[in-house]
């Protein structure tokens, strides 16, 4: 068996601490970035499914704007 | 700049779709008849391969990975292709990914009935076949990031990340949950035993459910959800931090299966915390969907593609709520092993993973074939009957789930068992599990209306088989980079990308399974517990064959409850010989850990003959052809050789000779039984399966006795 191979490692209740560490600092990075992101890219990235495909609009170009879009929204 | 004409290939997504609505079909079918056997035992007509122990994995398997797994790449190769503003990278791999999933499907419909399998659960497929599932499933994956990488459009919109996230981590469950040695042609053992097992079994099980059933639907959430709304997702921030802690938090949770286990309970606790901190990242995945309809609510109401699309979303809150307080530790002892697990899935995949694959196939069929829906009014119909499906099923499940656990645990005031005959609870369930299979039979119904829809749709248009489109290419030389966009640059390179995410799954587990392996103190070794013998190696394989684990335990959990019931609770030093461990995750039946010695011989064999012989009213089914059967022993060398390799401590050369053992082991019981009145014969399966049941459980039984 695999573990026969390995030797006894001490302090195993370190880990799942470690663990929680690692994620929170991932977490926290990750919503910092979040916020930091570019309006501009958002909105094209928001509106990218909308625009891809022939079948909503044959010239290809977007005619959803998310301002326009949230405007309707609020009315 | 000058602009590319170009087209998306709609036959691959054509032919995925017809698969797919093709084996939901069957998939469901199957699941209905095995819902029927668990009170109707005589409905396998006395046949084995029809027996609910075989066929409950063809239903799992059937749904999981053909029903969905279709689903899936028709959503991927449709929704791909137009958010990389490009047609798939070969049009030859698509048709080989797509006739390679269709022959596995093939090999496991025809496999898993003759009780080829390896009986850990949704992996049950044997090492040939996996291979097949590796291949294939690269070929997926190379033709994705062509896809990716030759795209015209600068970003990969958010899906195509769930898309990425779902091919990285899939090919890692697959092959670390697949290491195996080979003992035949179609027969294997895991590098694996015991609690290892378990721990890398669940690990993928619980992953399979997230890289497989929720992360590519989440992916196709997020392109077809703003496309039949007509609206742009509610938030791109919220999806971003969506993903990456989904795909970062999910990986934990796999040791939740495994509480009051054997496991150490440090990973235990693991599994516990990351579990219910998953709760976030999944409601925020379920708002953003919900949010997306702001202000667009009104069209839900006549819109029957936007009904589907929100009760999926509404059961995928449902099952990421209701999953992290299953894994809490005071409602796992309730819930676990009993049919409230069973409720908890079908909330899943009837809800989250049928709702949505319904509304997307409302959707995409009329677009592909460029025309409306036929029947609106018949689409709405089919909601209604979904609906009521799901309820009618999971109502009853969750019912006899609180149940079986109240009366498992009941202690009259002498404080004796109440329940102590374990029938009792199986008999007082059965109205629970007729009325489920209503609610299974209604949605199976409201299948055909979606088939005939779909029919009805597509003769009334003409199937575009490509349609074009046309876009500027992209060149990174045309986008400078701008500062402080680590996540631009990052989705410009596929390929990197798809590493961090490898990254970033790949912690959980280790973290997880490292200490496992490498700390022998994490499994205590118990010197009274010793190799299987030859016979009941063989019996075990049998067990293993038949899919006795599809309704009996092998872990009793140290409660009062369970250790009066059933004897001493579970040792993790107890299953270090067990390649595969099988411990089973419902209990229909009663657990089997302690069952050795428990019962002669002439009641297993009078018992597995017909088990209302023994125990009327019993659901059990009948295995006469066990009776009939003559064992292989041809096996027993490779069988013992593979063992040894593993670590097993037979004796050098033990394979040379193991077969004279089994004989003599089976002569033995063989002999009790004829002097009892049956009329047994040494060389059939049965003798073989009762020395496994008989051993099971007694090596710490002789262990305590040596003690006194």
């Amino acid at each position: 068996m695999l573990s026969e191979h390995f030797s006894k490692i001490e302090g195993v209740g370190i880990f799942p601490v470690i663990s929680l560490i690692v994620f929170f600092l991932f977490f926290v990075v990750t919503i910092v970035w979040v916020f930091r992101l570019d309006k501009k890219y958002l909105s094209r990235m928001e509106n990218l499914p909308l625009e891809s495909s022939l079948e909503n609009n044959p010239t290809g170009v977007s005619s959803h704007n998310n301002s326009e879009m949230k405007d309707e929204v609020n009315q | 700049m000058e602009v590319e004409k170009f087209s998306y290939d709609n036959q691959i997504v054509k032919q995925f779709v017809i698969a797919s609505v093709l084996f939901a079909v069957v998939g469901m079918l199957v699941g209905l008849f095995i819902a029927l056997q668990l009170y109707i035992p005589e409905l396998n007509f006395g046949i084995q391969y029809i027996t609910f122990g075989r066929i409950r994995p063809l239903h799992t398997n059937a749904v999981i990975f053909a029903f969905v797994g279709n689903l899936i790449f028709a959503g991927i190769y449709y929704s791909l292709q137009r958010v990389c503003k490009a047609r798939m990278w070969n049009d030859k791999l698509s048709q080989f990914h797509f006739w390679g999933w269709q022959i596995i499907i093939l090999a496991a419909a025809v496999s898993l009935p003759l009780g080829i399998t390896t009986s850990k659960e949704y992996a049950e497929l044997e090492w040939p076949i996996d291979i097949m599932i590796a291949i294939v499933w690269l070929a997926f994956g190379a033709n994705m990031f062509g896809t990716i990488i030759k795209r015209r459009e600068k970003h990969m919109y958010v899906a195509v990340w769930f898309y990425i996230a779902t091919f990285v981590t899939v090919t890692v469950l697959h092959v670390v949950n697949s290491i195996e040695l080979p003992a035949g042609i179609l027969k294997s053992y895991p590098v694996y035993a015991g609690v290892q097992d378990a721990l890398v079994q669940w690990w993928y099980g619980h992953n399979a459910v997230a890289f497989f059933l929720t992360t590519p639907y989440l992916g196709l959430m997020y392109y077809f959800l703003p496309k039949a709304a007509n609206r742009p997702v509610y938030s791109y921030r919220l999806s971003i931090l969506h993903f990456w802690s989904l795909i970062f938090l999910y990986i934990w949770a796999g040791p939740h299966h495994l509480l009051y286990s054997a496991l150490p309970d440090w990973a235990q606790s693991l599994g516990t915390v990351f579990s219910v901190m998953l709760i976030a990242p999944s409601w925020g995945g379920m708002l953003n969907g919900f949010l997306t309809l702001r202000g667009a609510w009104d069209s839900v109401r006549d819109n029957p593609v936007l009904k589907f699309l929100v009760v999926a979303i509404a059961a995928y809150g449902m099952a990421t709520f209701e999953g992290p307080m299953l894994s809490l530790k005071n409602v796992n002892a309730i819930s676990h092993f009993t049919d409230w697990t069973i409720a908890h899935v079908h909330i899943g995949a009837l809800g989250w993973n049928g709702m949505l694959s319904f509304g997307i196939l409302y959707w995409m069929i009329p677009k592909m074939w460029g025309t409306k829906l036929y029947s609106k009014k018949m689409a709405n119909i089919h909601f209604w009957i979904t609906t009521l499906g799901i309820i009618f099923y999971a109502v009853p499940m969750y019912w006899a789930g609180v149940t079986q656990a109240l009366m498992w645990k009941q202690f009259t005031p002498l404080g004796v068992l109440q329940y102590p005959n374990f029938l009792e609870t199986t008999l007082e369930i059965i109205p629970l599990h007729v009325i489920r299979s209503f609610g299974g039979l209604l949605y199976f119904a409201g299948l055909f209306l979606l088939v005939y829809n779909l029919i009805k749709t597509a003769k009334q248009g003409r199937f575009i088989k490509n349609e074009e489109a046309e876009a500027a290419p992209y060149t990174i030389e045309a986008d400078k980079l701008k500062r402080g966009m680590i996540h631009h640059w990052l989705e410009k390179r596929p390929v990197k990308f798809a590493l961090l995410s490898l990254i970033v799954i790949s912690i959980g587990g280790l973290v997880e399974m490292v200490p496992t392996f490498l700390i022998k103190s994490n499994i205590p070794t118990i010197a009274s517990v010793k190799p299987f013998t030859p016979l009941e190696l063989q019996g075990r394989d049998i067990y293993i064959r038949e899919g006795c684990v599809s309704c009996h335990s092998q872990l009793v959990r140290p409660f009062r409850s369970e250790t009066e019931r059933y004897g001493e609770y579970s040792k993790a030093g107890e299953y270090v010989y067990d390649h595969p461990f099988l411990w089973g995750s419902k209990r229909t039946g009663p657990d089997l850990q302690r069952v050795g010695g428990k019962y002669s011989n002439l009641w297993h064999y009078l018992h597995l003959e017909d088990p209302r012989q023994m125990s009327p009213g019993s659901i059990m089914p009948r295995y006469p052809w066990l009776l009939t059967q003559t064992l292989d022993t041809s096996t027993t060398p490779s069988k013992i050789r593979t063992m040894r390799s593993l670590g097993v401590p037979y004796e050098k050369d033990y394979d040379k000779y193991a077969n004279q053992d089994l004989i003599k082991q089976a002569n033995t019981i063989t002999e009790d039984l004829i002097n009892n009145g049956a009329p047994a014969e040494p060389d059939k399966e049965i003798i073989a399966l009762i020395a496994y049941l008989q051993r099971l459980g007694t090596d710490i039984k002789v262990n305590q006795e040596a003690g006194k």
